[in-house]
């Protein structure tokens, strides 16, 4: 079994959790966003942006969490030279703390079967300072400490031990990290945003718990290390001892940290600088009014009014400004109906799809826009390209470039002349008579012979026209 | 008579009067501390230069008819743990030597830069305001200016210490658990702990940030009155602080306290409360009597567990406050960089820090650890709601709570530095206030047979600084010795 601890930045605050030095530190010369509350000064004191609190109910209500009505944080303490103050200004669910919302869940879709990933509790706290090291942590000769991270604010989303498999941790993620889009309270493309501490066990033993995941992609496969590493012991008739581990995102293993024994006793108490913050319900239902509609509604909403399949709108709409460029380009042209939001949802889900993962990059990074892809859809259905020749189109619509410049410039306009194709398709049938052999034998060998005419031609050749073409000629020959 | 025998409120008119200049009043201080400072060291660090030349500054404006502030150049004298901004904040600890704050407390914004007191230099106290002696200072001690063999109380003893023997005319201190009123009392002199909230707490080093409050050490309760009006308020950096109107305190002094009720708790006379202190205060409470006052008995029946509660939570959040000093961002770190990073971490802290921090930071520690925690944290945060609601049930029967503030007068130096349980018995007047958060006056109100200060302290509900300075004040002026200064001798009797 396996619960999650997600500990996300809200990147989209404009100052820090305590303090208002900037938020956005990304970049910046080390230990210039700082000033004497978020590096501890003797003296200073901290104060709770306000911004936190709608950001964070957003995030809660979206989760269906139920948020407590009043709030207040914890002292965390423990030594580190990223810790300014010696402690950490945290929430704390007991001791007679309260997290800031409790309960919640996220709906996944994994093998065509929904699953509940039920959520214990989400928190907010503060982030160290960021750790500099010469390459890798073991082999640097100092440690720099970069302080413009530390007061940033997180929010720590805490999973029952319900998930089954790195698998449904994977989707779970992806969900969490769509609706966290949503909710626009933090973009978690930015680096450094997501670090996630991984509770791993074997059904009748003792967990182990994994921590400095770094990114959403690195979970999966540290699980699938980590329960491989576990079942390994077992079959070797050793036993499992609670731990916790690190995962070494280099090499690629969970290496070990410290033992039950030798865990750390925080000794969480109320951090009495900050009195307790009481949230109305009209404050909640005021926030929960400017919501924005979450994904999971907006892929019911797809699915009835573009006709699209629950996995497509499922898919689609995980990113939000790639649901949103699908809904303009399906909507930017009244003439589209359910044929067409079928193949624009294809276009992006396949071949645009394929260019932003080969290229690692999201729609929003991309210069194309949704009028090139309707442009596109367009000029295949006028018959002036083919669907080939639009595939080999993509990797310039992502740059910028639109459909009727490339037409122009590679002069890739289909060709209809029968005289023209008829020329290509004698050519290609003298110069390939081992297919033609093949053809007596298997009709499908047709399909190759119009490849070689393609190929022949850029793809600019009318596929129909051609397959007709050809199939006339081969027939008179073989009545021959 | 000179200069420095005046109070605060009387050389702010001889200043407008143009009777004499800012100048003259800040050499008379320097010059006071001249003669004084080697038989007392209430000092630690000085700003002379700097108070010279604001002084002269000040003249000159003066004299073009610009507004200087409230406070006319009055010199300040400010507690080494309250921030002010390129000068040396030490806490009188070794692991902060060499810190200079980069910023300003909001009472030295208000007091300083805004209404125009000038800064002297910072006081002595124990370190990290830990003790009631001012004996734990890496400085070394304070000597009391009524008898230099005896202590000025802690931990604002170099505060009371400077005001008692007219070094400064005005003092910031800070109040835990008595660390303002106690050396008041020993010292002879008014300090005034406002209610928790009452005052910014922004820039003031942490001890106990549950019970730590801001308050002042004057001569006079008229000019601990003025410090209060500028200090208190609300400030946006500190969420503690309170908005609630500030009142004009100044004008309240001298209203009749006739029907005021005055709550007489038994248990602040019982056992362990020297003779000559009871008898002090309470011929006092029958001055106010006199006045028109009445009394009643009152009871704070959880006082015996006051202590304890105090000392458990003070040293909880001490352990954690106290954290941030490791040496790697400011302060002084260990020249022994040997072993890993908490290696380097405790040497420093242990080479940096006494051995009274150490000691409350180890017990906080413990107080707070897993298993612990209930036992003694907990346990004593439901002790502390018990003393809030004793003091809440004594004030549906009065207005003011009257009491010694110590439970003697100032003992000899060393005398209790082996014992620390005795020495922390010697708050067990003081640290209920906090516990509760109320705000409390202690006022000098006679002497011993050996012509020690005794303190007489007034307690008031939450917020009602203007009632326990109505009271203090008619009290000051019946009894009228306010205006003794301190003879800066050994003691002979």
């Amino acid at each position: 079994m396996i619960g999650l601890e997600v500990h996300i930045q809200l990147t989209n605050l404009k100052t820090k959790l305590f303090c208002s030095c900037s938020n956005d530190y990304r970049g910046t010369e080390p230990n210039t966003h700082v000033c004497p509350i978020c590096i501890g000064l003797p003296g200073s004191l901290p104060v709770v942006n306000k911004k936190v609190i709608e950001f964070a109910i957003r995030l809660a209500l979206a989760l269906d969490c139920k948020i407590n009505n009043q709030f207040w944080f914890f002292r965390k303490n423990y030594f580190y030279p990223d810790l300014p103050k010696g402690f950490q200004i945290s929430q704390y669910n007991k001791a007679g703390g309260k997290a800031f919302a409790d309960g919640g869940k996220i709906t996944i879709r994994l093998n065509n079967h929904k699953i509940d990933i039920i959520l214990n509790r989400i928190h907010l706290e503060e982030d160290p300072a960021r750790l500099v090291h010469k390459g890798s942590i073991a082999t640097s000769p100092f440690t720099l400490v970069d302080y413009n991270r530390s007061g940033v604010c997180l929010i720590e989303i805490v999973t029952e031990p319900v998930i089954s498999s790195p698998e449904e941790a994977r989707e779970f993620l992806k969900q969490l990290k769509s609706i966290v889009q949503y909710t626009g309270i933090s973009n978690l493309e930015l680096e450094g945003s997501v670090r996630v501490d991984a509770n791993v066990s074997i059904k009748g033993y003792d967990r182990s718990e994994v921590k400095n995941i770094n990114s959403f992609k690195e979970v999966e496969r540290a699980l699938r290390h980590e329960i491989i590493r576990q079942k390994n012991i077992l079959k070797r008739g050793k036993e499992l001892i609670q731990e916790t581990r690190h995962w070494d995102d280099k090499r690629r293993i969970t290496i070990p940290l410290r033992t039950k024994e030798l865990e750390e006793d925080y000794r969480y108490f109320p951090e009495q600088d900050l009195v307790p913050i009481e949230i109305n319900n009209d404050f909640i239902q005021k926030v929960k009014s400017e919501l924005p509609e979450m994904p999971n509604e907006r892929s019911i909403r797809f699915r009835k009014e573009y006709g699209l399949t629950e996995f497509d709108s499922y898919n689609l709409v995980l990113d939000k400004n790639f649901a949103d460029f699908y809904e303009e380009g399906v909507k930017s042209y009244p003439s589209f109906g359910s044929e067409e939001y079928k193949l624009y949802c294809n276009w992006l889900m396949n071949d645009i799809s394929r260019w932003l993962n080969n290229n690692n990059k999201t729609i929003k990074e991309t210069k194309i826009t949704p009028k090139h892809l309707v442009d596109l859809i367009n000029t295949i259905k006028d018959g002036k390209i083919t669907g080939k020749i639009a595939k080999s189109f993509i990797p310039d619509l992502m740059v910028g470039v639109n459909v009727k410049a490339l037409i122009e410039k590679t002069g890739k306009k289909r060709i209809s002349d029968k005289e023209y194709i008829l020329k290509i398709a004698k050519e290609v049938i003298i110069n390939n008579p081992e297919i033609i052999k093949d053809f007596e034998k298997n009709p499908r060998a047709l399909e190759a012979l119009i490849g070689k005419c393609m190929k022949k031609t850029k793809s600019r050749l009318d596929p129909e026209l051609t397959r007709k073409i050809l199939l006339e000629l081969l027939s008179n020959k073989i009545k021959k | 008579m000179k200069l420095y025998n005046y109070m605060g409120y009387e050389l702010i008119e001889k200043i407008k009067n143009k009777e004499i200049s800012i100048q003259e009043l800040i050499e008379t201080s320097f010059q006071r501390i001249e003669e004084s400072e080697h038989l007392l060291h209430s000092f630690v660090n000085f700003s002379k230069e700097k108070a010279l030349e604001r002084a002269k500054l000040k003249d000159k404006d003066l004299k073009k008819g610009r507004e200087i502030g409230s406070f006319y150049g009055l010199p300040l004298a400010n507690k080494d743990l309250i921030c002010i901004k390129g000068f040396p904040t030490t806490c009188c600890s070794r692991i902060l030597k060499g810190y200079h704050s980069p910023y300003n407390a909001f009472v030295i914004e208000r007091l300083v830069e805004q209404e125009g007191a000038i800064h002297i230099g910072n006081t002595n106290m124990d370190e990290f305001a830990m003790g009631s002696s001012t004996e734990n200072s890496c400085y070394g001690p304070t000597y009391n200016p009524w008898d230099i063999s005896r202590v000025p109380g802690g931990s604002s003893g170099g505060s009371a210490a400077s005001i008692a023997s007219g070094q400064a005319i005005l003092a910031l201190g800070s109040d835990t658990g008595g660390s303002i009123r106690c050396p008041a009392s020993f010292c002879g002199v008014v300090g005034l702990k406002p209610t928790y909230g009452r005052i910014s707490r922004y820039g003031l080093v942490a001890f106990a940030n549950s019970l730590d409050q801001i308050g002042s050490i004057t001569k006079c309760v008229h000019d601990s009155a003025l410090l209060l009006e500028i200090m208190a308020g609300k400030d946006p950096l500190d969420s503690t602080s309170v908005n609630i109107k500030v009142d004009k305190y100044t004008e309240e002094l001298k209203k009749s306290i006739d029907k005021k009720v005055l709550g007489v708790p038994e248990e602040f006379f019982g056992e362990g409360i020297n003779n000559e202190v009871k008898s002090s205060v309470k011929k006092s409470i029958e001055k106010l009597e006199s006045l028109g006052a009445t009394t009643v008995k009152v009871t704070i029946p959880h006082l015996e567990y006051t202590v304890a509660t105090y000392y458990l939570l003070c040293m909880s959040e001490a352990s954690s406050n106290l954290a941030r000093y490791d040496g790697l961002r400011y302060g002084k770190m260990s020249q022994n960089l040997k072993g890993d990073v908490y290696d380097v971490f405790s040497r420093t802290r242990n080479e940096g820090l006494g051995a009274e921090a150490r000691r409350r930071i180890f017990l906080g520690t413990y107080a707070l650890s897993a298993g612990y925690y209930d036992m003694y944290y907990i346990k004593a945060q439901k002790v502390r709601t018990l003393i809030k609601n004793d003091f809440q049930e004594a004030y549906k029967k009065c207005n003011f709570i009257v009491c010694p503030t110590m439970p003697s007068t100032a003992f000899k130096i060393g005398e209790k530095v082996e014992d620390p349980l005795q020495m922390y018995m010697d708050d067990v007047l003081t640290c209920p206030v906090n516990l509760a958060g109320l705000p409390a006056i202690s006022i000098p109100c006679g002497f011993d047979k050996k012509d020690l200060p005794i303190g007489f302290q007034i307690i008031g509900n939450y917020f009602d600084e203007k009632g326990i300075l109505n009271i203090g004040y008619q009290l000051e002026q019946e009894l009228n010795i306010y205006r003794k200064t301190a003879p800066v001798v050994k003691g002979g009797k």
